[in-house]
């Protein structure tokens, strides 16, 4: 257990030496200040909406910027798996560290560790801010936001997870590519499934439904939007939104969570096999 | 744990490694006795890198088994008292030399003063630039930082790759001495360098490698064969050849075996009217043996 914390704290120093931390804190206070922005003016227009048609314009815009964070987080931490891991094998830094009395898969968990601590206090951080935002110019406070933030933090974990297993494998720079394409086409594809949802299609519904099991990020993600908007704003509204890519209608069963949870553990276990299989 | 402290500090027998299809390594066996220096020797391309990386666990080997300090090469705890400076030598760049240290001896799982990381990094020649970031080293220092890594956490073996390729003929200087100082302090050594003096001057026992397999080791002495003696003479007659016999002579240069004793032989050549310049022990060069024996093989 030393070792594994000793190599995390090291994985949040590099996050911090390297000006990941600033640029990535610049990159948020540009989007809460334009979000910042919006929802003042949502609240401007308060006159031509009711108040629950505004309170579900906030729902659906808060998703999309918390979209936004959730992508910052979920690239930031998928380009900082891949050089973390194979960046260093191929500069040499690992030469001197492996030769230490450690195990590796100690060393991938320590760097697993570390990284999804720095993508849950990014998703934090960011969360709250946009939350109080939220609250401040439209009175809007979603009804879990505990929930939705850690599920989000879970969507960062699995496809940074998924990002270290490919660098055990392929170079940084192309695992960092492919993990986010990945991400990106998961996303694509649930809604398309949720396309097919409202459209009373079982088989194009089915291709959301699979590709959020090959990979839960997007599972993850629609859970969270569940999380953040107002169920009885929703009723009010009726049908003809469920195919929003940023309005969620089912919260997660707990199997989808058991599942997620297992898919990460997987994937976590398949790159220390990999890269205690590498040669240094 | 008396079977631990008794084992030599490295063992290793029939290693054996393929790339695809080029054999790296091919049957290597060596031992490495505890305090004791042994240099690695070869072209580039013989297997010295892939052979060091195996016996540390960087590298799976094919075939063949290892022992470090008495544990098997495959249980961690094996590396617990072993320096390693790597023939790429990088470290984290955004950390500061002594971080670096820091860093490696929490993962070495020892206790190390603050006092004793300060006088490791003297020792290579870094006690001013502690606090400063790895990344605004030139090579050689980086290097140095290097065997700082390698010594810092009280070795009993130290594998040194190359570790004077990036240092200036002072830097070497220095590498020679804190070998000589490991070997006084009973640190075994495993060397790999190109520079031949230094592994003449400093090594108990040398092992050359060509093309993945053993092509000669031994102590110097059994490598180089029997000393000899150089003697520059003239009015050199058959009598005193005679005495100098079996010889071979080149410009008044006379190689013998190296006789009991020395004084005896120059008092019976004075003795016989030969004029008697200068008299040297003499070897064959560790170079010389090393072509000597990497032509045979070819």
């Amino acid at each position: 257990m030393r070792i594994v914390l000793t190599v995390a704290a090291l994985a949040l120093q590099e996050a911090s030496r390297r000006k990941v931390l600033r640029s990535l804190g610049a990159l948020t206070a540009v989007l809460l200040a334009l979000s910042a922005w919006g929802f003042s003016e949502i609240a401007a227009d308060y006159g031509g909406l009711t108040s629950g048609e505004a309170k579900v314009a906030a729902s659906v815009v808060l998703n999309l910027v918390m979209f936004g964070f959730s992508l910052i987080a979920a690239l930031g931490t998928a380009f900082l798996a891949g050089p973390t891991l194979s960046g260093e094998v191929e500069s040499g830094v690992a030469l001197a560290m492996m030769t230490r009395p450690i195990r590796r898969a100690q060393v991938l968990t320590g760097k697993w560790l570390g990284l999804v601590v720095f993508g849950t206090g990014f998703v934090t951080v960011a969360g709250v801010a946009q939350f109080v935002i939220v609250h401040t110019t439209v009175d809007y406070w979603p009804p879990h936001p505990v929930t939705g933030l850690a599920l989000l933090a879970g969507q960062t974990a699995a496809l940074l997870t998924l990002g270290l297993l490919l660098s055990t494998a392929i170079s940084p720079m192309a695992s960092g590519i492919v993990a986010v394409g990945l991400f990106g086409a998961t996303w694509i594809a649930g809604v398309v499934g949720s396309v097919g949802d409202a459209l009373g299609n079982p088989s194009v519904a089915m291709i959301g439904t699979v590709s959020r099991m090959l990979l839960p990020t997007d599972g993850l993600w629609r859970g969270a939007m569940n999380s953040f908007q107002d169920p009885a704003l929703l009723a009010q509204i009726g049908s003809g939104v469920e195919e929003s890519p940023f309005l969620s209608m089912h919260p997660l069963t707990g199997a989808y969570l058991l599942w997620a949870a297992l898919w990460t553990g997987l994937v976590l276990s398949l790159a220390a096999l990999s890269f205690q299989r590498r040669d240094l | 744990m008396g079977t631990v402290t008794d084992s030599p500090a490295v063992w290793a027998s029939h290693l054996r490694k393929r790339y695809k299809r080029r054999t790296a390594v091919d049957g290597v066996s060596f031992t490495v006795g505890r305090g004791e220096v042994l240099g690695l020797l070869g072209p580039n391309g013989a297997g010295k890198t892939s052979v060091i990386k195996m016996m540390l666990g960087l590298v799976r080997p094919d075939a063949g088994e290892v022992m470090l300090l008495g544990r098997p090469h495959t249980d961690p705890r094996s590396r617990e008292r072993v320096g390693y400076l790597p023939e790429l030598f990088r470290y984290q760049p955004w950390l500061s030399a002594d971080e670096v240290l820091r860093l490696h001896v929490r993962l070495a799982g020892v206790t190390i003063g603050d006092r004793d990381r300060r006088e490791t990094l003297s020792l290579v020649g870094l006690a001013d630039r502690a606090a400063d970031r790895v990344g605004g080293f030139s090579k050689g220092m980086q290097q140095r930082l290097g065997l700082a890594v390698a010594l810092v956490a009280r070795p009993d073996l130290v594998v040194l790759d190359e570790p004077t390729s990036a240092l200036d003929p002072l830097g070497r200087a220095d590498v020679r001495d804190l070998l000589l100082s490991l070997k006084d302090r009973g640190v075994a050594v495993l060397l790999n360098s190109h520079l031949i003096g230094e592994v003449e001057r400093v090594c108990d026992r040398v092992m050359i490698l060509d093309h993945g397999r053993v092509a000669a080791s031994g102590t110097l002495a059994e490598l180089l064969g029997r000393r000899s003696l150089r003697l520059t003479l003239s009015e050199v007659g058959a009598e005193a050849a005679a005495v100098l016999s079996p010889f071979t002579a080149e410009d008044g240069v006379y190689t013998v075996a190296m006789p009991a004793d020395v004084p005896t032989l120059v008092a019976d050549l004075v003795g016989r009217g030969v004029r008697v310049h200068a008299v040297e022990p003499a070897r064959m060069s560790l170079e010389e043996r090393l072509l000597e024996v990497l032509r045979e093989k070819s």
